[in-house]
């Protein structure tokens, strides 16, 4: 297509918008991940901008020296695996129950399910009935805290509907139960959206760092998100911050900050995301399309 | 039907564990706002507790607190709804006019990163961006000799609402523009053709052909938005006030959200707390059903 010339400014503007917003994007990650690479009596005299001036190991090797942040983030992991596990398998269960036909009780099943997707008690009530069930301060709330999501439900009851019938009656002929034919023919092949679903899932739980510092109380279930909120707002009086402080204060030439811990800290939080992001981007973009087309 | 019930009991009983928990987690508290017209407290329990009407409702409503919260939640979400909203559209069209595909795949992939990092790390990236020491907002500004000293952004209360409000977009604006890229996707070349035809430039075909071509889904998620009018924000907030403990900042970032979790989280007021939040729930449905009605009356979209 040939271009004229007001056609050609147009291109150029919006270029450099994207260009800035790329920047502007990518800047702050960048940024800290150098100072977090940086000696941090050195950060502290500024002028830090794309590469780290004295690059040290010193401030992950204190992060990850320290117990609580090593603990939190073996609880951040238990509770993704864990988590994302069991919620896969109870909405794909609950799915493929719904996707069949002349199921009784069926459109009852659906409106309740449709109708907690617009209405919710608030988080008061919730409270009140975790609290209630003895769920406070325990590892089981981490993990089944939204542990079925209407929205997924939705999506993979859709995904089951349109597969091809042929599969499990064959299946079924053979002798297979229905337990059978879901977990040994239908789980198999729902690998994409398997993955597209379980993939929010572990994300959301990854970062999740609220509930958790609502209602978790005990340090050692605590994970790395909520203990990083704790780091950010250094104003908190928690053991940590005394620990950091002692470790900047007796380590050697004073050239630890608390600043420089908590950038290796927020790295260690997001490298995993950053990391797999490039590799699984198809499965988050699949992602925000099925999330729009729920209804 | 309950032999047709007992011969699809394996259905049933797949279907059942997940139906239970609905039950429990998200009914159980639906029925547990009854609180909001109890006197409530976590020892007496539920049964026991007395009925006192709307008696919470009379004194959130009569709070000096409320109109407080009222402007900002109001405010802080017409902000991020008249700047969040168009951004990602903005971006999307952008993106369309792109013809270098690297160049295209680089801003998208960068763009969507933020959607998936929490809050907290967010959080964190926005403290060191503006730190009044070496933060590189105050560095820059400083360099282009735009103010003298560095400012402590996060501590001017009247700026809390554009730092909120940039930060979300900054956050959400380039997985926002998947769906409108899609949307923008599937429309058929051949409008652009004949536009071209007639002598309509590119910016001319945005605004003639891909903007009218999009503009369903754009309505479809505007009623969204307007439903949501009372979700202020609420993690946002709650980190980049440290947890509401930035004093100077709370009288322009007190959202009901936010009164809700420290009437009742923090200060064990669940009745209270309960009320407050029951009077946005009802609010936000009616402003969801009447959004749906406007635009179902012009004829574009609805919800339902």
């Amino acid at each position: 297509m040939k271009l004229n010339f007001s056609d050609k400014v147009l291109q150029v503007i919006i270029y450099l918008c994207l260009a800035v917003l790329t920047f502007l994007t990518f800047y702050p990650f960048w940024n800290s991940l150098a100072i977090s690479f940086n000696v941090g009596s050195d950060t502290s005299l500024g002028g830090i901008t794309f590469w780290p001036r004295s690059f040290t190991l010193e401030n992950y090797q204190i992060v990850f020296k320290e117990k609580l942040i090593f603990h939190a983030y073996g609880v951040t992991i238990a509770r993704t695996v864990i988590g994302t596990v069991v919620s896969m398998f109870f909405t794909s269960l609950f799915a493929y129950g719904l996707s069949q036909r002349g199921i009784v009780f069926k459109k009852g099943y659906m409106i309740l399910c449709v109708i907690t997707m617009y209405f919710s008690g608030g988080i008061i009530p919730y409270f009140i009935l975790i609290y209630n069930l003895h769920l406070f301060d325990t590892f089981t709330f981490l993990i089944i805290h939204g542990m079925v999501n209407v929205y997924n439900m939705i999506i993979f009851r859709t995904f089951f509907q349109e597969l091809p019938t042929g599969l499990e009656e064959a299946a079924r002929i053979d002798g297979c139960s229905n337990f059978g034919v879901f977990f040994r023919i239908v789980l198999p092949i729902s690998g994409p959206v398997m993955a597209t679903l379980g993939l929010f899932t572990a994300v959301g739980l990854w970062n999740d760092w609220f509930y958790p510092a609502v209602f978790i109380s005990s340090q050692e279930l605590i994970p790395l998100q909520t203990l990083l909120v704790q780091i950010v707002n250094s104003g908190a009086t928690k053991v940590l911050i005394e620990n950091l402080n002692t470790y900047a204060q007796s380590a050697v030439q004073d050239s630890i900050t608390v600043k420089a811990l908590q950038m290796a800290t927020m790295m260690i939080a997001t490298l995993p995301i950053l990391l797999i992001y490039p590799f699984l981007q198809k499965y988050f973009v699949k992602g925000a399309m099925v999330g729009s087309m729920k209804e | 039907m309950w032999s047709r019930f007992a011969r699809q009991w394996d259905y049933q009983l797949m279907i059942l564990p997940s139906l239970a928990f609905i039950i429990v987690f998200s009914y159980i508290p639906m029925w547990g706002v009854m609180v909001a017209f109890k006197e409530y407290n976590l020892f007496t329990g539920f049964n026991a507790s007395r009925w006192v009407g709307l008696e919470h409702f009379r004194i959130f409503f009569e709070s000096p607190e409320f109109w407080n919260i009222m402007r900002n939640t109001l405010a802080i979400s017409l902000l991020k709804l008249l700047v969040g909203f168009p951004a990602p559209i903005i971006l999307a069209l952008m993106l369309n006019e792109v013809r270098n595909m690297a160049f295209k795949r680089i801003v998208q992939t960068v763009t969507y990163i933020p959607h998936f990092i929490s809050w907290v790390v967010v959080s964190g990236l926005i403290f060191s961006m503006l730190a009044v020491d070496n933060g590189p907002v105050n560095d820059v500004m400083q360099k282009f000799s735009l103010i003298r000293d560095p400012i402590n952004w996060l501590s001017i209360p009247e700026y809390f609402w554009g730092i909120l409000v940039s930060v979300g977009v900054w956050k959400e604006v380039g997985f926002g523009s998947i769906v409108y890229l899609a949307a923008i996707a599937s429309i058929d070349p051949a409008l652009y053709e004949a536009a071209a035809m007639d002598g309509a430039n590119r910016f001319k075909q945005i605004f003639l052909i891909t903007i009218p071509s999009i503009s369903p889904v754009i309505i479809i998620f505007l009623i969204l938005g307007v439903g949501n009018i009372l979700n202020a924000g609420f993690e946002d907030i709650l980190l980049m006030t440290k947890n509401l403990s930035n004093g100077i900042v709370m009288p322009y970032a007190e959202v009901i959200d936010t009164y809700v979790y420290q009437m009742g989280i923090h200060n064990q007021r669940f009745s209270y707390a309960t009320a407050a939040g029951l009077f946005k729930s009802v609010l936000s449905v009616i402003l969801l059903f009447i959004a749906n009605g406007i635009a179902r009356r012009l004829g574009k979209a609805s919800l339902w």
